[in-house]
């Protein structure tokens, strides 16, 4: 049995396998595989007992439920207006360089994968981020670097 | 200068401490229904998330409906440009909204609530879950049969529209409902339902706490009680604030404004746009027959000083609603992608400035016609950006 | 009671009726677009907005009910002006390429631009999708075309119960199909077209197979002949402005020659053909379980004409397939016929032979291309022409069709009953199949007036009937006393619920009759349109007219199907019978 398949099974022991329940599985594949997959998507319909059309139609609603491959860490940069405002460019183009990607690709090693997102309900601490579920807020270029380093370092101790 | 007509009034109810919840929640599930329901009505609180609905009549409603399952949920699906207050009250006073919601349970008769999270504040999960299984130990402990649960949303600003919010917790995609039938009858998988904003529910909290005259002495007529205003952009202090409503724009703006304010955004991405000559006539609050114009708001405030181009801004906004539409109905999901190749073509010089008028009479299409909140709303931006600052719109 | 005003007008409406509804029961036209009366109404399209006095905004008349003193307006300046404005900007985001397009005078977003009369095109634009899927042999989809009304995402899930068409993405990106790179072709669609039926412009359509027929006619060394199913008949006037129900037969015999083709069959002989082979099949397995009593016997019988039915049961209840009559559709057995009966009695050489069906129905367009469907090498049937594609041609030829003289179908497969007739409506292939095999166990006429079973007929979704047998031939004697139930549904939704009955082993009933489009072939995915309860029930009516009009009126009774059991067939469920007549389904996966 493919890993997924088997987390797949667990989330809906956990959650239930009515409709209602959908979201939560999707977000926990996600959680776990960064996206979900045409085969994750095909499996939680079997699961659930629902044509898989409306489990893809259901998950692409949602900007959080990635259906394309992505990295370890997705990063989001925040675009809205007060973000955009306050240098969010520099900050994309400061992640840029220094991953050597565009918005929208992932790092060739599957790392990072660096999005943009609308507001993050941060505007007061503007321009702000998210790297997988954590905030990062009040960023300038230097900001960005250091925590980008700590993360290429953790990921380089992980290894 | 301030206007003699009201000054800013700080208060201090939403983040003072909740260390009495438990009496609170004791002595009110004590209290018949309908007293708590005529406490919430004379205190003449209105819904916080923006639409301003009674929050008294809408318990009530509700709890006149005859069935044996019912829901509360909280919406927490934080998501105008510019709020971020929710955020602030669920990691600092998040018993005082489990206490609101067990005690909206034992008006309406429910006992089962949920918290709709967005998924932007995926990180507050671990507290706030702390905090409810403490509520549901306290609960146990007297015998009071609530259950309260988070539902996280996924990333869709649409989803703070109480029936979209239904259908995303029931499983699909987050596009709102045909009303009526309103939530008070048909909610949540088809049952009765209250569905209040965060902010509301710690309301109720300090109206039961206090009582609703406490709440009542503040603020102005229609728009009673003090309000948490989310304040961004070009300010020399950004954060969150509790004020008195009923607030001149022009006191706001002297208090916040960083000297060169050329507008603010009242409500955020979906509210009012008011230019400087608007400041002094403009009040905040629900409808009230204040001197000009009173603005209702889920509490953002953005201001914008002289170096911010008003164009830039009406795109930013665009490409907002272009996305977060849920894309159901025509006016909405082609509308907003229309209006921003609109203001492009005309920043571009490949369409004359008369063609504003035309994307103008598009946005009242919208506004009248539209299936919810989110497309009605993007002509009040619009409208105000492009007939303020014409030029910045053509060169 | 509930009194309201619409434009001036003083109205009374009962409790529940929408704006919309109370309009048009008082002959006030309120421009609509997405609606589809009982079926689809979710105010997404918001063209039929009104103004109801003391609102803030505009109401979707389709979606809003109609109150108590509501006063309401649909034609002020604001919703006319509005109306035109949403009418623009689904046009904005559609090509508008009306000449080139099979639409062209036959699509709705002409008709209401006709209505709302618009001459200037303020807001132009980003385009949101151009995907053109034609992977599939029987639907093409064009999303360029597509302006989001959702009536095939309502009949695909909610009639259906396939839930293959679905809105995906969100806001200007939100395309409705199956998944983004999922197929047509490769999916788990059933091909019934209702989707099709329903799209009010030209984002779905039948994959035409026109051209082929036209090459096929011009080629001189082929004989071409043609069979019309029995549905085709009581649609097909519909197409040159006849009334709903009015029956063409005649005519439609007349076109098909003279457009060249050399033969003109009824596919109807074959559904005479098909009641013998099924009836006996059933009996068969009645025997089975009530003579011998093995332990496998396999109960309910499930009809098989209907090709979308059997590949939504090849996905969803592979596990069941058991319970499938094994007998080829109609047409495919007039088909397998032509190309080895036919073909040694006129001496043709077979691989000379094209064989074109003309059907109420899109689903058989793709059961052409299944494997099971070749005998010899030979496709059994060559080309599937919709009903509206026959329209098209015969158009196309230049045939003024109101005036034809009637024409006839021709020898030896052309001759049919009245049992034959109504396979076109639901209830129909039960109802033929009773009256032959009571005649067989009973040796007695089917009891009914005039042969019907009336619980069988009628739109109704689920429909059952229990028939005793009392007093049977010898040779049936082990069926004395024996309650004989049977249901019959059209549309999946219905045939989901009888095969979870099946799979639960709750389901009461020997024989079932599913047909997979809602009301049966009369309203199938090939069908003339609009398509609604009244049409179909005005088609239903022309059918069981047909059946009533004729001497024969079952089956086992057609002389020209007893000639093919003596001089070729042998008898019923023989070997050659297996070889040309029956097939065997395909497990397919769920999604």
């Amino acid at each position: 049995m493919y890993p997924v398949t088997e987390l797949i099974k667990n989330l809906a022991d956990r959650h239930g396998r009515e409709r209602r329940n959908l979201l939560p599985i999707l977000q926990g594949v996600v959680e776990q595989e960064k996206y979900l997959s045409e085969y994750s998507m095909i499996e939680i319909a079997r699961e659930l007992d629902l044509p898989a059309s409306e489990v893809y139609g259901t998950a692409t609603f949602y900007s959080f439920l990635e259906y394309k491959k992505m990295g370890k860490y997705i990063i989001r940069i925040c675009k809205t207006i007060t973000c955009s405002m306050k240098g969010k460019n520099q900050i994309i183009k400061t992640i840029e360089d220094m991953l050597k990607i565009n918005v929208g690709e992932t790092t060739p090693d599957g790392n990072f994968s660096l999005l943009q997102t609308n507001c993050l309900g941060f505007c007061h601490k503007a321009p702000a981020m998210l790297i997988n579920y954590e905030v990062y807020t009040d960023l300038t270029p230097e900001k960005v670097r250091e925590i980008l380093t700590n993360y290429i370092n953790k990921k380089g101790r992980e290894e | 200068m301030p206007s003699p007509a009201y000054l800013l009034k700080r208060v201090d109810f939403i983040f003072k401490d909740e260390k009495d919840w438990k009496e609170i929640l004791k002595n009110s599930i004590n209290r018949p229904a309908h007293e708590l329901i005529n406490e919430l009505i004379s205190s003449e609180l209105k819904g916080r998330g923006g639409a301003g609905f009674p929050t008294g009549l809408k318990w009530k409603l509700t709890a006149e409906v005859d069935d044996s399952i019912k829901y509360v949920i909280c919406n927490a699906d934080e998501g105008e440009p510019g709020t971020f207050k929710d955020r602030e009250i669920l990691s600092k006073v998040p018993l005082k909204v489990l206490t609101s919601m067990a005690v909206c349970g034992h008006v309406i008769g429910s006992k089962e609530g949920y918290i709709y999270l967005r998924g932007e504040y995926f990180f507050l999960q671990p507290e706030l879950n702390k905090s409810i299984r403490e509520f549901k130990d306290y609960c146990n402990e007297i015998n009071f049969d609530f259950t309260i649960r988070i539902f996280m949303g996924s990333g869709a600003y649409i989803c703070g529209e109480e029936t979209a919010l239904f259908e995303s917790m029931e499983g699909k995609r987050g596009e709102p409902r045909n009303k009526p039938p309103f939530p008070s009858t048909y909610g949540y998988m088809g049952k009765p339902t209250v569905i209040n904003n965060v902010e509301t529910l710690a309301h109720c909290y300090t109206i039961f706490e206090y009582g609703s005259k406490r709440f009542y002495d503040l603020g102005v007529q229609y728009s009673r009680g003090s309000k948490l205003f989310s304040v961004s952009g070009d300010t020399p202090k950004p954060g969150i604030y509790e004020l008195e409503l009923g607030m001149s724009l022009v006191d706001f703006v002297d208090e916040f404004g960083d000297g060169d304010t050329k507008a603010v955004q009242v409500g955020g991405a979906s509210g009012f746009l008011v230019p400087r000559k608007g400041f002094r006539e403009t009040t905040i609050g629900f409808q009230g027959k204040l001197t000009g114009i009173s603005l209702p708001t889920g509490g953002s405030m953005m201001l914008f000083n002289s170096s911010r181009s008003m164009y830039n801004v009406l795109d930013n906004y665009l490409e907002f609603f272009r996305e977060e539409s849920c894309g159901q109905c025509t006016p909405c999901r082609v509308g907003c992608q229309q209006l921003l190749n609109g203001i492009k073509a005309v920043k571009r010089g490949e369409k004359n400035a008369l063609y504003l008028n035309k994307l103008m009479r598009l946005t009242e299409t919208m506004q009248y016609t539209a299936k919810c909140g989110l497309g009605q709303s993007v002509a009040n931006s619009f409208s105000a950006i492009v007939e303020n600052f014409r030029e910045e719109m053509i060169y | 009671m509930i009194n309201l005003t619409i434009n001036n007008k003083k109205l009374q409406v009962e409790e529940g009726t929408t704006i919309f509804e109370a309009a048009k029961l008082n002959n006030i036209l309120i421009p609509h677009f997405c609606y589809m009366e009982n079926v689809h109404q979710i105010g997404s399209c918001r063209i039929c907005v009104v103004e109801v006095e003391g609102g803030k905004t505009l109401m979707a008349s389709c979606v809003t009910p109609a109150t108590e003193g509501m006063i309401v307006h649909t034609n002020s300046e604001r919703v006319r002006d509005v109306r035109k404005v949403i009418f623009e900007l689904m046009l904005s985001d559609h090509p508008k390429e009306c000449l080139s397009c099979w639409r062209n005078q036959n699509c709705e977003l002409q008709d209401l631009g006709n209505l709302i009369q618009l001459h200037e095109f303020r807001y132009e634009g980003a385009k949101s999708k151009d995907v053109i899927d034609s992977s599939s042999p029987s639907i093409v989809r064009d999303s360029s075309k597509c302006i989001l009304c959702r009536r095939c995402v309502t009949v695909c899930n909610e009639i259906q119960g396939v839930g293959l068409m679905n809105p995906h993405h969100r806001g200007f990106s939100t395309f409705i199909g199956p998944s983004e790179d999922e197929l047509l072709g490769e999916s788990v669609c059933t091909n019934c077209g209702q989707c099709v039926l329903v799209c009010p412009v030209g984002a779905l359509k039948e994959k035409d197979s026109t051209a082929a027929v036209w090459e096929a006619l011009y080629d001189k060394s082929r004989t071409v002949v043609v069979q019309t199913a029995p549905a085709v008949r009581a649609a097909l006037g519909e197409v040159f402005a006849y009334e709903p129900g009015t029956l063409v037969t005649g005519k439609m015999a007349a076109a098909l020659h003279q457009l060249g083709f050399d033969y003109v069959f009824d596919t109807n002989f074959a559904a005479d053909l098909t009641i013998m082979e099924e009836g006996s099949e059933f009996l068969e397995r009645v025997t089975n379980a009530f003579n011998t009593k093995e332990k496998n016997h396999v109960l309910p019988m499930i009809t098989s004409c209907s090709p979308g039915w059997i590949k939504f049961m090849e996905h969803r209840y592979p596990d069941q397939l058991a319970h499938l009559s094994s007998c080829k559709s109609p047409h495919m057995m007039l088909g397998a016929l032509t190309k080895t009966y036919f073909a040694e009695k006129m001496n043709i050489d077979p691989a000379k032979l094209f064989v074109v069906s003309v059907m109420p129905c899109t689903a058989k367009k793709f059961e052409i291309t299944r494997p099971e469907m070749f005998s010899n090498g030979l496709a059994d049937v060559d080309a599937v022409i919709t009903t509206r594609e026959l329209g098209r041609m015969i158009k196309d030829a230049g045939i003024d069709f109101r005036s034809l003289e009637d024409g006839e179908f021709d020898s030896p497969l052309g001759l049919s009953s009245g049992a034959a007739d109504i396979f076109g409506t639901t209830g129909g292939v039960m109802e033929a199949a009773l009256r032959t095999v009571y005649e067989l166990v009973t040796g007695r006429e089917l009891p009914g007036i005039k042969l019907h079973i009336k619980p069988l007929s009628g739109l109704n979704r689920i429909k059952t009937a229990e028939l005793k047998i009392e007093n049977p031939l010898p040779a049936y004697s082990f069926l004395n006393g024996v309650t004989v139930k049977v249901a019959v549904t059209s549309g999946l939704k219905g045939a989901a619920e009888l095969l979870e009955q099946i799979k639960n082993g709750t389901s009461p009933y020997h024989f079932i009759e599913i047909m997979g489009c809602p009301g049966g072939c009369i309203s199938g995915g090939g069908q003339p349109r609009p398509v609604n309860d009244a049409i179909r029930t005005l088609r239903l009516e022309a059918i069981y007219r047909e059946d009533e009009g004729k001497l024969l009126r079952k089956s086992h009774e057609n002389e020209d199907i007893q000639m093919l059991y003596r001089d070729f067939l042998g008898a019923p469920l023989g070997h050659k019978s297996h070889e040309l007549l029956h097939t065997v389904y395909a497990q397919r996966s769920k999604n």
